[in-house]
């Protein structure tokens, strides 16, 4: 056994983190105040390449292997909680097609995904749904070559700005999933604002009337849609946040140390007082242990071991409560600077909260990750 | 065949515990798949047997018992040859 990233992975690593310092860190504040992520950085994440990261090569996408694409979330996510959501809510969609899609689906799509000509969203959660998935209340219903879909979603990550959304519905009593077009007849987009963390990623509600969509949308066969398509899509998304979450992690850990560094009190600097050390070591062991739970999970993902579900599942668990904790000190270190919007970590404190939540809350999890044990 | 079916059997025995469960029985009507189930029982057919599993072959009817698995494994096997 050799943890040890490839040449090529460290290689990559250290790209990512230049973008990150040079394009997204300066003016990652500035998207949190303003709830909004704009075009120009899109655009730049585009031109990286990074919309494409998991799309293969034949559709115009990086082909990227499980573990650089978690070095990039990690990475982006260490800079900007909502770019990294970017990443995940597009990434999703685009492993639903990859993966589920049929070959009609996959040319007319994934290049445009793949270039960030167009930006994709997923449409799972409801006014009155959350973690009970299969209780979905938006209907589809076949008419003619049609397939019509009403209801509502919300808290659409990049819904403002989307133009091609993933939407669950119910179809004959079981979850399908459907690719619905921005501009399909009968679908309104409603902005939603003065969320506590990832304020830059452009939540949205959709409202779907009677929204009349081509049976050649539906992804995945009617009734599979929850087994298959959510779930290895919401595996991916597990997957980015646990890694986005120790990128949370790592940025309190380098802020911490920079600012414990710089800042004195009773005479001496702050790294010097021993209830400080506390705080910086549990951060240092923890990232570390969530990064290898990470990798483990993406390193079971590449050899395609039905364990990684699971191990994806930990490693996000993990991941999640160590960046929360992580902010939580971090935020303690600095004090009332800590608490001001001088210093990034109230930033981290609060888009930590949201990793708790997402893609499986903690409680979710909790219940999950021991029914594993018991298996 | 029997290979196969062996090795279906000892991964749903991993996940579905204190039950002698027969080559024929429903494990959608016995109410032992959950999505993430399903995932992971996809993953395991195509790690384990070396088939990609596609759109086309998300059919309940498909993974409804190890008799069923089975013999998807052997269709798609066998249009591989």
């Amino acid at each position: 056994m050799n943890i040890e990233l490839t040449t090529q992975q460290k290689h990559d690593r250290e790209a990512f983190r230049a973008f990150v310092q040079e394009e997204i860190m300066p003016r990652a504040d500035q998207y949190d105040r303003e709830e909004r992520t704009p075009p120009e950085i899109i655009e730049k994440v585009a031109r990286q390449g990074y919309l494409g990261a998991i799309v293969p090569g034949e559709y115009g996408g990086g082909g990227m292997n499980m573990i650089t694409f978690g070095l990039l979330n990690e990475e982006i996510g260490r800079g900007c909680s909502s770019i990294r959501s970017l990443l995940t809510v597009h990434s999703m969609v685009e492993h639903a097609i990859v993966r589920w899609g049929s070959t009609r689906q996959k040319t007319a799509w994934l290049p445009r995904l793949a270039t960030g000509e167009i930006i994709a969203a997923f449409g799972l959660s409801e006014p009155h749904v959350g973690s009970d998935a299969s209780s979905i209340e938006t209907s589809a219903r076949p008419e003619d070559d049609a397939y019509i879909i009403s209801g509502q979603k919300r808290w659409t990550t990049y819904g403002q700005i989307a133009d091609l959304f993933l939407i669950f519905a119910q179809c004959d009593g079981k979850v399908s999933a459907f690719l619905v077009e921005r501009d399909t007849p009968g679908l309104s987009v409603e902005p939603i604002s003065g969320m506590i963390g990832t304020r830059a990623s452009m939540l949205a509600a959709l409202h779907l009337h009677d929204c009349r969509v081509r049976k050649e949308n539906l992804l995945g066969g009617r009734g599979f849609g929850l087994a298959a398509v959510a779930t290895s899509a919401l595996d991916i998304g597990r997957y980015t946040v646990a890694w986005g979450a120790v990128g949370i992690a790592q940025a309190c850990l380098e802020a911490s140390l920079q600012y414990s560094s710089e800042r004195k009190q009773f005479g001496g600097y702050l790294k010097d007082h021993q209830l400080i050390r506390q705080m910086i070591t549990r951060m240092i062991v923890n990232v570390k242990a969530a990064r290898l739970l990470c990798y483990q999970a993406g390193d079971l993902k590449d050899s395609g071991d039905p364990r990684t579900i699971m191990e994806t599942w930990i490693a996000k668990y993990f991941a999640s409560t160590t960046a929360a904790q992580a902010a939580s000190d971090a935020v303690q270190i600095h004090g009332a600077y800590g608490c001001s919007e001088a210093y990034p970590v109230q930033r981290y404190w609060r888009d930590a909260k949201v990793m708790e939540i997402i893609e499986g809350s903690t409680q979710i999890q909790e219940i999950t990750i021991a029914g594993y044990g018991y298996q | 065949m029997q290979e196969i079916t062996t090795k279906i059997k000892a991964f749903l025995a991993r996940h579905i515990q204190n039950i002698d469960l027969q080559d024929e029985d429903d494990i959608f009507a016995l109410g032992f798949v959950n999505s993430l189930f399903a995932m992971q029982l996809v993953l395991f057919v195509e790690s384990e047997f070396g088939v990609a599993i596609e759109n086309e072959d998300l059919d309940i009817d498909n993974f409804r018992s190890i008799k069923a698995v089975a013999g998807l494994i052997e269709r798609k096997t066998a249009a591989r040859i």
